[in-house]
């Protein structure tokens, strides 16, 4: 094998110095100035040929992967991105065709020839003028579309829609997502990271109600067409909430919450009909390097019609039922005990006591 | 350092230089090693620039390998890799780890020190008439502590827990906690270290270029004569030194929480099991990884100014001298270096929309993220402007220029893309900003770093030239090749496809791309060994080289052109030249071309019936 590499490695020298040669060769057969004409020339060709081949490689491809791209956004906001993208790409897929081809064709007419010489044109204020002030123009109306969206994305959820939203809490860990429900009270407990132990492994706080009926499933589910809040969190470093589908990206932040609202608004058995793909299911992952298994934070999302939401919620066991009652039970007997045996000892007493 | 010194004595230019005779004495030591010299200073830059290029490639040929065939074993991973690469498979953790060195190497050590450190050194004092730098000896600190950089940050590679493997951007907590990850070890500790003495280097080196180009232009050469590249590095000097400084606090910082207890970065973190607490039993809360992200990016994105400004600006000055036509609105050239200078400083919170900062905050940085796109497509406008009715020269610093500025509008497009937070939503962290950065920094400004060692090799090298076939073949390989690695990118992103996955295989949104993936790796190991064709022709010209024909093979008007092949220290060997005119008369009164230093006077009209029809 290694024989092989290196009498691969000497043809390779030979043949970059022959190359090498190969030039200064013909040049001084031909003349020094028609072999820098012949250079020019096939330069010139080369970057003709490059262009219209680049070109009709980058369509080609585009058109070719596009099947590909995320379908449209499933979710309300993530439709007007989709939109706001829309325009962005009519503002500068023009220009990108127009450059390049001004860049690579001017190239080619322009490849030098001795019997002309350049035209003197240093500049023009009339011209600089014009293309600062269109794509000034085309930015202010980039910037204002934009933060339209932003401001809205990032703003509160609309008060009408407060009553039926959904809020869920991500936490983000190595290398996991746990999502938290409020289950019927639709609020979610205090928690602290300081108190979490084996026995309270989420720093639940029991004595709050609120926290009795949290659980987290092992799935998300969400109603379709509702708001969902999402509250997000994280252990130890920094990751990052993303679901594709719904064009939502959050950081998750050690001792910073964040969060991120939107309304989901195609089923997930919706999108397998669209997709005509029986297996699709959105997906929950991780966009911020955490870590050596930041490539396998998953968790599958499912968003389902009102009703089926709850049946699902209300066959998830809370927390509390998990692992206080159980404990809770467990110290209740042994209470019990120690109070039959205070009784016992009590009247013990009682009885020596009268004797 | 005034610039009248040119009138009376060769050597008024040593009175700084302590250790000097009027024989110029030197030993191999200070000749070689620690010269002051500014010529063999850019070319110790540009040698340590280039094995520092070639390890950075290497290893993102090696994950490359991973993405395109995952399933595969390669026994190169065991070989070059030992434990991390065992049975021929790569280890995530050191997959992590070559992300984040490639990252580092490219941006700070290649693209910055190679790419600023060569041309500003080699240019400045050459192109505006000075003897030498403002302090030589500052000027040899500054590569040398470049140099101790580097050597700590090749031992950081070898440690037994690896090297830094949190990302070039270095994130804490990831990147302040050894348990978070294994190259958060001793690993990280070097690169903060080779980091700090990094921006040490990068300080030294661009308080002497601003104080050069301020103080020691010779006569006649007014700021408004300078050429683009003089320009540009000026800008690129004023950007370092005002965000240099930050990083360095942000890396400070990242010491105190890694090693003594502090918590700037860092707040209620539950790892390992338990609550993160200091040794003396408090719960570390308080700090913000939102904070490092600030202090890193208000110098990270200067710094991709940073690294494309000086590729601008020797593209500018190659595209004129090679059309033969001056580059085109010379003073709206570099009001938009000015422009992107100050802008630069303003929208770092791009690169943070949703790191959980104020939604607010983002807005005004989106402001100014797409203001930024005015100047630099006005230079987009006058570097196309600038070729039409010329009279072309296909040389090789020619073509890759051309290149430069197919590569700028193809990366600074989908820049405007990134720059509106609403679709940065979709964008951040995936693939689409993997194609973006590499295609206006690897690409792009790299490309300006080939167009300037391609030009001006015969300065650095004693009027040797490299060969032209092997240069031709490396631009179009190169050209080609590397449209062909990154371009595809952008659909991944399309895709939503995340960037740092050590694989795809998990997620069903990001399957189905094998094949696209295997392109892209074949791509890269074509280009990669494409490069080879450079490096050996660069290597080889230094003692093989033709020898240049008369002092300005490239017909140049700009003052470098006028020192002799073999210049010693001080450059001239007589008199600094004197400057008449700017460096952009190209084609004007029938002149192909006028060097700077010649009067008016001294030029012979060439009458109408004598010129050749112009284009």
């Amino acid at each position: 094998m290694s024989f092989l590499g290196i009498a691969a490695i000497t043809l390779v020298v030979i043949i970059l110095f022959q190359i090498s040669k190969a030039g200064e060769i013909l040049g001084e057969l031909g003349g020094e100035k028609e072999s820098v004409d012949a250079n020019n020339r096939f330069q010139a060709n080369m970057f003709l040929g490059v262009l219209v081949f680049g070109l009709i490689g980058i369509v080609w491809s585009a058109v070719h992967y596009s099947p590909m791209f995320l379908p449209e956004a499933s979710s309300e906001h993530g439709v007007g991105i989709q939109n706001m993208y829309f325009w962005t790409l009519v503002s500068i897929v023009p220009i990108f065709f127009l450059t390049q081809i001004l860049l690579f064709g001017f190239s080619y007419f322009y490849r030098k020839d001795d019997r002309k010489t350049s035209f003197f044109f240093p500049e023009s204020n009339k011209l600089e003028l014009i293309w600062s002030l269109i794509p000034a123009v085309v930015m202010v109306l980039l910037v204002t579309g934009g933060l339209r969206q932003w401001l809205k994305i990032t703003g509160p959820i609309p008060e009408e829609r407060l009553e039926e939203t959904l809020t869920i809490e991500a936490t983000a860990q190595q290398f996991k997502w746990d999502i938290r429900y409020s289950g019927k009270d639709r609020k979610l407990g205090p928690r602290a990271n300081r108190k979490m132990t084996a026995e309270n492994p989420w720093g639940q706080d029991w004595s709050d109600p609120a926290n009795q009926d949290d659980f987290i499933p092992t799935e998300i589910y969400l109603p379709v067409n509702k708001p969902v809040m999402v509250k997000i969190n994280s252990l130890d470093v920094l990751h990052s909430f993303y679901l594709p589908h719904f064009k939502v990206k959050m950081d998750a932040v050690p001792g910073i919450p964040t969060q991120f609202w939107f309304i989901p608004t195609k089923t997930t058995a919706q999108m397998q009909l669209e997709l005509d793909n029986p297996e699709f299911v959105y997906e929950l992952a991780c966009a911020e390097l955490c870590g050596k298994a930041h490539f396998n934070m998953r968790k599958e999302v499912y968003v389902v019609e009102q009703d089926e939401f709850d049946a699902w919620a209300a066959e998830q066991e809370s927390l509390y039922s998990k692992f206080v009652k159980p404990a809770k039970s467990a110290e209740a007997d042994t209470q019990e005990q120690e109070n039959e045996k205070n009784e016992k000892e009590e009247g013990i007493k009682k009885t020596v006591s009268s004797l | 350092m005034a610039s009248t010194d040119i009138n009376i004595d060769a050597h008024a230019g040593h009175d700084h230089h302590d250790d000097h005779h009027h024989e110029h004495e030197t030993n191999f030591f200070t000749k070689y090693i620690f010269s002051q010299d500014h010529k063999m200073i850019s070319r110790q830059f540009l040698i340590t620039g280039i094995i520092w290029a070639i390890i950075g490639v290497a290893f993102s040929v090696l994950f490359r390998l991973q993405l395109g065939w995952p399933d595969e074993t390669f026994p190169i991973f065991e070989t070059l890799l030992g434990k991390w690469g065992e049975g021929g498979k790569l280890n995530p953790e050191f997959y992590y780890a070559l992300v984040t060195m490639h990252g580092t190497i490219m941006v700070f050590f290649v693209l910055t020190a190679g790419l600023s450190g060569t041309f500003s050194n080699l240019l400045i004092p050459l192109q505006i008439g000075a003897r030498d730098m403002a302090s030589p000896f500052m000027n040899m600190l500054s590569y040398w502590f470049f140099f101790l950089a580097g050597v700590v940050m090749f031992a950081s590679l070898f440690v037994q827990t690896g090297p830094a493997s949190g990302g070039w951007t270095a994130y804490p907590p990831l990147s302040a906690l050894p348990s978070a990850a294994s190259g958060s070890g001793l690993g990280m500790t070097l690169w903060l270290t080779s980091m700090s003495l990094f921006i040490v280097s990068s300080l030294l080196g661009g308080l002497n270029y601003v104080a050069t180009v301020l103080n020691m232009r010779t006569k006649g050469m007014t700021m408004m004569r300078m050429p683009l590249t003089i320009w540009a590095f000026f800008f690129t000097a004023v950007l370092g030194v005002l965000s240099f400084p930050v990083l360095l606090s942000a890396c400070i910082l990242l010491i105190f929480d890694r090693h003594f207890g502090t918590a700037f970065y860092l707040s209620d973190i539950f790892i390992n099991g338990e609550i993160l607490t200091n040794s003396a039993g408090q719960i570390i809360e308080g700090g913000s990884p939102i904070l490092f992200q600030h202090l890193f990016w208000f110098l990270g994105h200067p710094e991709v100014y940073i690294v494309i400004l000086p590729a601008m600006g020797m593209v500018s000055h190659i595209l004129a001298t090679n059309a033969k036509k001056p580059i085109f609105g010379y003073h709206a050239m570099v009001y938009s270096i000015m422009a992107i200078t100050i802008l630069g400083f303003l929208v770092w919170a791009h690169h943070m929309f949703v790191s959980g900062m104020n939604p607010f905050v983002g807005s005004v940085f989106t402001l100014f993220t797409l203001l930024i796109a005015v100047p630099s497509a006005v230079k987009v406008f006058n570097w196309i402007t600038t070729l039409w009715r010329g009279n072309i020269n296909f040389t090789p610093a020619m073509m890759f220029s051309i290149g430069f500025v197919s590569l700028f509008i193809s990366g600074g497009l989908t820049g405007i893309v990134l720059g509106n937070p609403a679709l940065d939503i979709g964008y951040h962290d995936t693939y689409y900003v993997i194609a973006h950065f590499h295609i206006v920094m690897a690409m792009a400004a790299g490309y300006g770093m080939f167009a300037g060692i391609y030009h001006w090799f015969p300065k650095m090298f004693g009027g040797r030239m490299m060969n032209d076939n092997l240069a031709y073949i490396h631009f179009w390989v190169t050209f080609i090749g590397s449209y062909c690695i990154f371009w595809p990118m952008h659909y991944l992103g399309e895709a939503g496809v995340p960037r740092r996955y050590f694989s795809f295989a998990e997620f069903q949104f990001a399957n189905g791309f094998e094949d696209l993936n295997v392109f892209i790796s074949v791509a890269s190991i074509v280009v990669f060994f494409a490069q080879f064709l450079f490096v050996i022709n660069f290597f080889v010209s230094i003692f093989n080289g033709k020898k240049m024909k008369g002092l300005n093979p490239w017909g140049s008007n700009s003052l470098e052109w006028t020192t002799p092949a073999d210049a010693g220290h001080g450059n001239w060997p007589g008199k600094i030249p004197e400057v008449y005119r700017w460096p952009y008369d190209f084609g004007k009164d029938g002149y192909e071309y006028i060097p700077q230093t010649v009067p008016d006077k001294d030029l012979k009209p060439i009458t109408s019936s004598e010129r050749l029809p112009s284009r």
